[in-house]
């Protein structure tokens, strides 16, 4: 589904990735774990087109898409849902969420937004209001419902329990657990490595650029290495 | 002495207003030509009072070359939008990612260019065109108003209406909000944002000629009516509080209403000094402008 390889991107003279290959089978659901400053969102940012890069190929679905406009990634079904959330705040819930169809026809947006409604029911409640004006829990499901408008064959999530509750946070990965298992590919970047390793089949270890590990979910968790480092036992 | 029964101050006030509102619309169209492309794009462009000098002085050629003026002013608005475009696919997108003051910079380069070459094209002199209901002056409380004056009120009025259910009610209108409120996140939605900051380089370049077709028979118009214009837009959108369109039609309205007043009641020698006066009034007491708007966070 997505491999990228030798990728390599600088902000102006530093070098944030130097040279990272990860792959993402169709249906996998693969974690990226690494400290803060380590590339994650780097990463995601220049797999979705909105980060230069200076080196290295991102190919999704068998196609080359390295040198693609971040706009068309998505009409090829690559979505991302940015840390930070980045709502369009001043418009409203169902303008967020129309939006993330932005690129497909009336019609299909109608039918994802029964989708999305059906997945976070407080958005429909909230569809009138100002993005701005939600909580910080329902601006995330509102991100991701907007990321899910385009219908992605892969979802890439960057920090989706960061800031959040812990109630919050559970639902946030049952959400992926129930893209996985609807067969949407998912490549999640999480602090909350423990969560996001667990429900992942595979996962990658990023350290200053560059990847250090790599292994099934549950191999990562078992690894001393990364025990000691990111989860804190 | 003047007379100053009670009938002569009214007609005075009205006079001073009208001439005000005139004057202050064409201000606000400017203005919201440079919101329009800020917001979607943070690039103050300095060459939007060009846009109202082309508008003004194409039509006066296109007319002079024997086209009937509505279908001149028509096609001087489509000079100026492919101006527009020019502009943004030329200069502002090859220098994206640049920084503001470079920008900056850019964009009077722009104007200086267009100034420069608009009296090789055009013609250095003053030129008017006829009003669009006659020339006869209506009385209104008093006051001798031109008629064209109700035609650049009327006309800022459905521009900005209009432009107000374009981004209201369309998708394409929701994606230039959106590129607004947050860049990144409309590429990651779809949206082609430079698209977006090209239409509303384009749209700016219209709504700029069109306030020059307007204006033009009430204050002539000439090569190098834009370099003021742009700095009085400028000042008006900044009045009104950058980036908000409400705001820039406001602080152009309210710039023109202070200079008239100035100009009537002190003396037109200082209705500009007058007018930048109370603006860096209001920017020291309110630095966010008349209408404050929620800083979007930008990333």
């Amino acid at each position: 589904m997505l491999e990228v390889h030798d990728l390599v991107s600088a902000y102006g003279r530093i070098e944030a990735l130097h040279g990272v290959s990860l792959k993402v089978e169709a249906g996998e659901v693969v974690a990226l774990v690494g400290a803060n400053g380590a590339g994650k969102t780097t990463l995601l940012r220049a797999i979705s087109g909105v980060q230069p890069i200076r080196r290295g190929s991102v190919t999704f679905a068998g196609q080359r898409i390295e040198a693609l406009a971040a706009h068309r990634r998505v009409a090829l079904g690559l979505a991302q849902v940015p840390e930070g959330r980045h709502v369009f705040k001043p418009l409203s819930v169902v303008d967020n969420l129309r939006l993330g169809a932005y690129r497909r026809g009336r019609a299909e947006a109608e039918l994802s937004l029964g989708y999305v409604y059906d997945m976070f029911p407080v958005l429909k409640e909230r569809r009138d209001q100002a993005a701005g004006a939600l909580s910080g829990g329902q601006q995330q499901m509102l991100a991701m419902g907007r990321a899910l408008m385009s219908r992605p064959k892969l979802l890439l999530l960057d920090e989706p329990s960061m800031g959040l509750a812990p109630l919050l946070v559970e639902q946030v990965f049952a959400v992926i657990r129930r893209l996985a298992a609807e067969g949407v590919t998912v490549l999640v970047v999480e602090q909350n490595a423990f969560a996001a390793l667990q429900i992942a089949d595979r996962g990658y270890v990023i350290e200053t650029g560059r990847i250090a590990l790599s292994g099934t979910g549950a191999a990562l968790i078992a690894e001393p290495r990364v025990r000691e480092a990111y989860l804190g036992l | 002495m003047d007379d100053l029964s009670g009938s002569n101050v009214m007609a005075d006030f009205v006079q001073f207003a009208m001439s005000g509102l005139t004057v202050g619309a064409v201000y606000a169209l400017v203005a919201l030509g440079f919101t329009l492309i800020y917001n979607a794009s943070s690039v103050v462009n300095f060459a939007q009072g060009e846009f109202v000098m082309l508008g003004g002085m194409a039509t006066v050629f296109l007319a002079a070359l024997g086209l009937p003026i509505p279908l001149a002013a028509l096609a001087a608005v489509a000079v100026a939008v492919v101006t527009g475009l020019l502009v943004h696919t030329l200069v502002i997108e090859p220098a994206r990612g640049a920084n503001a003051v470079t920008l900056i910079i850019l964009t009077i380069g722009v104007s200086l260019v267009l100034r420069g070459a608009a009296p090789l094209v055009f013609d250095k002199q003053f030129h008017k065109l006829p009003g669009f209901s006659g020339e006869e002056p209506v009385s209104l409380l008093g006051a001798l108003v031109q008629p064209q004056a109700f035609w650049v009120v009327g006309g800022t009025a459905v521009i900005v209406l209009a432009l107000k259910v374009f981004l209201a009610h369309t998708l394409f209108g929701k994606a230039v909000l959106a590129t607004a409120a947050d860049r990144m996140a409309a590429r990651l939605s779809g949206i082609n944002t430079s698209v977006i900051v090209g239409f509303c380089f384009a749209m700016s370049a219209a709504i700029g000629a069109i306030a020059g077709i307007l204006v033009t028979p009430i204050t002539l118009t000439s090569y190098d009516v834009g370099v003021i214009l742009s700095l009085k837009g400028f000042a008006a959108a900044v009045l009104g509080g950058i980036g908000n369109p409400l705001g820039a039609v406001a602080g152009g309205l309210l710039l023109g209403l202070l200079e008239s007043f100035a100009a009537g009641y002190l003396s037109s020698t200082y209705k500009d000094a007058v007018a930048f006066a109370i603006l860096i009034a209001v920017l020291i007491v309110m630095p966010g402008g008349l209408a404050r708007v929620k800083h979007v966070e930008r990333v």
